[in-house]
């Protein structure tokens, strides 16, 4: 055989003494720090439970009427109201409505986290080109690598449950906060910017009167991508434990029940279009000084 | 009116080379070499070379010259928005350049105020809250902030329009809105980088005048960029010419008119209105009043005026009085006229006047 036929790859034993090693170097480090990244994570967790049961234990026509509200003085549009309504409607009458109130729950707390986490990192980046050197190559990583890959760190780390299923979904959901927070912040308007500086404005100044209100639509836009990236993984995070509409999907892939699979499907695109539709109004009423133009 | 005193600026041997190594090239550009040179070998940009500027406290300072002269470049030294190479910049003897963040910070916050060319207003803030900017970065105390904001709104001639947002209002609104913006700021020092040339010409004549009649009351220091001659000359107490980042004449309108330092000038003073630049002061005979004449002018009448007043009293002769009616000399409609047309002007308007 010549040598060209086949790659020369390391040697067999000497590979799998590798990823044992490596696995036993983790897997000894859990072992003794599991605890205390449980104690990390443990707020989150209070958080996390604290929204379900709200969602949960309110009575349905209430929940109903404050999500409509909230759609309503989002958008401030008739038919993304309606649409809203309608949507949880149909999704309460086919009874899917205690699995989308868990789902909900979590998109608000892993929403809530990449905010929380994203904008700052994304300002900083924006601060220094060194910095957004380092952090892309981290982003593109985070945005490709499997889904499931990061599961397994996550559970052997956390076991199962609502707090490695968060962990897995913002890992995967907050790049575009970032990239989106980063951009917007570095196409200020030189300009204005200058006369910010011109006036004294400290940084904080700066960031806070002009950096964040011009970047605002893109932050935003930055916002919904998060929300529609943690949808998406919401299938994949119920295979460690995550209750809600995924876990009817997982079910019904292994039961081959169609229909199943397709109602929960679907529920989980009206909530996905709900999000969308609100939070992409908002950002545009934020902008309504752009609208009215001289001479229009 | 205002209570704080107009700060002088003075500009001393400032320097500026843009590019990664600025501070090596430093000695090369004080023996001489030049712009081009620079950045074809070294691939560094001269912005500014050897700048020494006087700039008299309460008086306006114009600096012009085209595009790719330095003038913008030179205006953003003054409140440092640019770090020069080398040099001084000083503001009532104290060197900017020298400031730390923090004093730099006050500097700006309570002796500068600055108008841009392309106005750069926040655009998510309505007018009212645009023109309080510098107030509220200050700390100042809201009340305070809207009565003073309120009261430069109203001498820019925007009542009304306070809670508009930027882009509901047109070219020449939105520069009112930059100058009560920076009037507000109350500082003795106002940078004005082609404030009007965005604006259409009649516009920027009715800026000019606002300019003008805010100035008279307020004597702050103005430092005022243009590329327009004519505005130039009608604006400044004294005007600087720069090209290629050096200073090339630097005096009175009048100087600039009368003694074009070299051609580069003499093409740009070319078209200028010479009556409404040249003063009596500078073609009169100075000695005793003549004797017949029955009509007196002042020393800083502009020669078209004069003219104007010597044909309406039919006269060919007139006295010249200065600032405390005294007579300094006599100036003859001839002098007058000639000083006008400009002597070399054979080629254009003796044509025109034959073929007439």
């Amino acid at each position: 055989m010549a040598w060209y036929d086949e790659f020369p790859a390391m040697g067999r034993t000497e590979l799998r003494d590798l990823k044992n090693a490596i696995d036993k170097g983790f897997r000894a480090w859990t072992r003794e720090h599991g605890g205390t990244v449980e104690a990390i994570f443990e707020p989150i967790k209070d958080l996390l439970i604290w929204s379900e049961r709200l969602l949960l234990n309110t009575p349905w026509p209430i929940i109903l009427i404050a999500i409509t509200a909230i759609a309503w003085f989002g958008s401030r549009k008739i038919p993304i109201t309606v649409g809203t309504l309608l949507t949880l409607v149909l999704i309460g009458y086919f009874d899917m409505w205690e699995d989308t109130m868990r789902t909900v729950s979590m998109m608000f707390v892993c929403t809530l986290v990449s905010i929380v986490i994203g904008i700052p990192i994304g300002i900083a980046m924006s601060k220094s080109n060194l910095l957004e050197r380092m952090i892309t190559p981290v982003l593109d990583i985070m945005q490709t690598m499997p889904g499931f890959v990061y599961l397994i760190p996550v559970v052997m780390l956390l076991g199962i449950g609502k707090v490695p299923g968060l962990l897995a979904v913002v890992v995967y959901a907050i790049p575009p906060i970032i990239r989106l927070t980063n951009l917007g912040i570095r196409l200020v308007d030189k300009e204005v910017l200058e006369a910010a500086d011109a006036f004294g404005s400290s940084s904080w100044q700066r960031l806070k009167n002009v950096q964040i209100p011009l970047a605002m639509p893109t932050i935003m836009a930055g916002i919904n991508q998060t929300i529609m990236m943690a949808l998406a993984l919401v299938v994949i995070a119920s295979m460690i434990g995550v209750q809600g509409l995924g876990q009817p999907v997982l079910k019904a892939i292994a039961n081959q029940q169609f229909t199943l699979g397709v109602f929960n499907g679907l529920a989980i695109v009206g909530i996905a279009i709900i999000f969308d539709r609100v939070s992409q109004a908002y950002g545009k009423r934020l902008q309504s000084h752009s609208e009215v133009v001289h001479g229009n | 009116m205002e209570t704080e005193t107009a700060e002088s600026i003075e500009i001393r041997g400032l320097y500026k080379i843009f590019g990664r190594r600025a501070k090596s090239y430093i000695d090369a550009v004080k023996n001489g070499m030049g712009k081009q040179e620079l950045q074809e070998k070294h691939g560094h940009v001269l912005g500014l070379q050897d700048i020494n500027l006087t700039m008299p406290a309460g008086s306006i300072q114009v600096v012009m010259g085209l595009s790719g002269s330095g003038k913008s470049t030179l205006i953003r030294h003054i409140n440092r928005l640019i770090d020069p190479t080398v040099g001084e910049v000083l503001v009532n003897g104290e060197d900017v350049c020298k400031m730390n963040t923090r004093a730099l910070r006050n500097f700006r916050r309570h002796k500068t105020a600055m108008v841009f060319q392309k106005f750069a207003l926040l655009p998510h803030r309505t007018v009212i809250d645009n023109v309080v900017y510098g107030l509220e970065i200050q700390g100042v105390d809201k009340d305070k902030q809207q009565t003073e904001a309120r009261r430069w709104i109203d001498r820019v001639g925007l009542s009304g329009f306070e809670d508009n947002y930027p882009n509901q209002l047109s070219g020449g609104m939105q520069q009112r809105v930059g100058l009560a913006r920076a009037l507000t700021n109350d500082a003795p020092i106002l940078l004005m980088d082609e404030a009007f040339s965005a604006l259409d010409p009649l516009i920027r004549m009715d800026m000019q005048s606002v300019l003008l009649d805010l100035q008279k009351e307020l004597r702050k220091t103005v430092v005022f960029i243009t590329h327009d001659l004519d505005e130039a000359l009608r604006l400044g107490d004294r005007i600087a010419i720069l090209r290629d980042g050096a200073v090339v004449q630097e005096g009175t309108g009048q100087d600039i008119v009368l003694r074009p330092a070299d051609d580069y000038i003499e093409n740009f003073v070319k078209e200028v209105n010479r009556g409404r630049v040249i003063l009596v002061e500078s073609v009169m005979k100075e000695g005793p009043p003549a004797a017949n004449a029955t009509l007196e002018l002042g020393r800083d009448t502009q020669l078209e005026s004069a003219a104007r007043a010597m044909t309406q009293s039919n006269v060919n002769v007139a006295n010249v009085i200065d600032m405390n009616g005294e007579c300094c000399g006599q100036v003859t409609m001839g002098d007058t006229v000639a000083a006008m047309v400009r002597q070399d002007d054979e080629s254009e308007d003796g044509e025109q006047a034959r073929s007439a």
